[in-house]
């Protein structure tokens, strides 16, 4: 009986730690993203830090808010920076062993993330700018391809692991061992361009500018300042490393403890969460110093070959389960 | 056949396959000859874990060919055409690139649907392999089909060969010669494209193949 409790206790502390631990490395990782891309571009860049002192300094200037505003234009910064916080802890980061891991579904991420977004355009609109018409509408249309590329993925990896809880999918994946399947393959590229479309990356979106022509996240949060503009750029910061930790989680879950286990094991599991953190950071600098960025038209495309590469590896997986 | 030896040769193929969508989704034509380089690096790291498990010494030949002639020198023969010829960069596409993909997973389904009931009684690598390979072989036809461009031609010709390949290697006891013969067909075929090449563009001043069509009386008029 004292076992469960403490397992239960153990179960919320590990909760808040990864709440605290998702929200203090999100700045992190995006200046670290930064400072690799200046370093390639062959610049120096700013100190990896300068997102925190950002974040600060936004939080202790004034909100200014158009006259014409209504309540939603000052909710949505709260909600949409809730959203990401909460399906940011959803997912597993270090151990298994969450307070919240019985309802961090795949689905449930997946409805978080778009309430966050619905709100953002929402929001965009409600100030009547033209900018944030622009903005939302972009947004609508990257989310409405993004959103089936990644369900078809959950699909295929709740088909493969009987299960749409991120905890089970990374004790499965540890448990017995799935192999290499080609749907998995499939179901990471598939995944990967899905994350690179939702969290603004380069192909799709440019999170380092201010021009008409490109942006899409930009123009939806260009009405906010102050402590309003800190909580959708954490928001923004979060939603990175959420994908990040997600892709993480369900492709390369070795090395994050389980139910159970002891000190030792939740240290490795920080650790090697950091460790594959920083290699996914220097990865995506790579990519996007190597690519440009599309025109929005293109970004059509890109999700639709996102899509088919998740209904491939649905029909792969069908095919190894009938042999 | 050990458990990981069977899905390293299963990912193998399926990155082949995966490089045939990526050369149906390129709109630039040096883009389309570097993952068409990508798919024949697939192939030669294909048929050489394939003879490494079978125990086949010829299959590493296959590879060989396969990295050196598929990876190394058409592909730069290709660019080297293309700077010599000067043409527009860009591949004019007789269908947009959204429907092309979804034919593709369509035609992928189709060799799916069509090799397995075929092919019952042999192994599971066998007919995962089969598939695969059909699959590379249509959307190398599709290729041909939905480009107007003639590289973009001699590219889905070459990609349906390695779907070809692809098969070959993943057959138990398939002779060297077969191999062999088809690379050397598709040496000849390149060889005679190349001067295709040059013939087309002094008498159009472009390699779109649809200007072709007047001479088989179903031209336009322009």
């Amino acid at each position: 009986m004292s076992g469960q409790v403490s397992e239960a206790a153990l179960a919320v502390l590990f909760q808040c730690v990864q709440m605290l631990v998702v929200l203090a490395l999100a700045p992190l990782l995006t200046g670290v993203v930064r400072g690799i891309k200046a370093r390639l571009q062959g610049r120096r860049g700013p100190p990896v830090l300068q997102p925190y002192r950002a974040l600060l300094r936004l939080t202790r200037k004034e909100a200014v808010v158009a006259e014409n505003a209504s309540w939603l234009f000052r909710a949505t910064p709260y909600i949409v920076f809730t959203m990401l916080w909460l399906a940011a802890g959803l997912v597993p980061t270090f151990t298994t062993a969450l307070a919240l891991a019985p309802v961090a579904d795949l689905i449930a991420l997946v409805a978080l993330l778009t309430t966050a977004r619905f709100f953002t355009g929402l929001a965009a609109m409600d100030i009547g700018t033209a900018f944030g018409g622009l903005g939302a509408s972009r947004e609508a249309m990257i989310s409405a391809l993004a959103e089936p590329a990644m369900l078809a993925v959950i699909f295929t990896l709740a088909i493969l692991l009987q299960t749409t809880s991120l905890a089970a999918i990374v004790d499965g994946t540890l448990g017995q061992g799935v192999g290499l399947r080609v749907s998995l393959a499939l179901g990471l590229i598939s995944l990967i361009m899905v994350a690179i479309a939702e969290a603004g990356r380069i192909p799709v979106d440019n999170p380092a500018t201010h021009l008409e022509l490109t942006m899409v996240h930009e123009a939806m949060v260009l009405e906010y300042s102050g402590r309003h503009l800190a909580l959708m750029e954490a928001a923004g910061m979060l939603r990175l490393l959420l994908f990040m930790a997600l892709i993480l989680c369900v492709f390369v879950p070795w090395g994050i403890a389980q139910p159970g286990d002891g000190p030792t094991a939740w240290a490795i599991g920080l650790g090697s969460f950091l460790g594959k953190l920083l290699a996914a950071a220097v990865a995506l600098a790579l990519f996007e110093t190597t690519v440009a960025k599309m025109r929005v038209f293109r970004v059509g495309e890109f999700l639709g070959g996102a899509l088919l590469l998740g209904l491939l590896a649905a029909i792969f997986l069908f095919v190894s389960t009938a042999l | 056949m050990g458990e990981i030896g069977y899905d390293m040769a299963h990912l193998l193929g399926a990155s082949v396959l995966l490089m045939s969508f990526a050369l149906l989704y390129q709109r630039r034509l040096t883009a389309l000859i570097s993952a068409f380089a990508t798919q024949s690096v697939f192939l030669a790291a294909a048929a050489a874990w394939q003879g490494f498990f079978q125990d086949n010494p010829h299959l590493y030949v296959t590879a060989v060919i396969a990295l050196l002639f598929k990876a190394l020198i058409i592909p730069l023969a290709l660019l080297r055409i293309i700077e010599r010829l000067g043409i527009h960069r860009t591949v004019q596409q007789a269908m947009g690139v959204g429907p092309t993909m979804a034919i593709g997973v369509s035609l992928v389904t189709l060799a799916l649907l069509l090799v397995l009931p075929l092919t019952a009684e042999a192994s599971a690598l066998t007919r995962e392999g089969l598939a695969l390979a059909l699959s590379v072989v249509l959307l190398g036809l599709l290729m041909m089909i939905t480009r107007r461009n003639a590289i973009g031609q001699v590219i889905g010709f070459m990609s349906l060969e390695n779907g070809l390949i692809l098969a070959a290697i993943g057959v138990r006891g398939m002779p060297l010669v077969v191999e062999m013969l088809v690379a050397f067909a598709v040496m000849v075929a390149f060889i005679i494209f190349g001067i295709f090449f040059f013939q087309i563009r002094e008498r159009f001043d472009s390699l779109d193949i649809h200007y072709l069509e007047s001479f088989r009386g179903e031209g336009r008029r322009e």
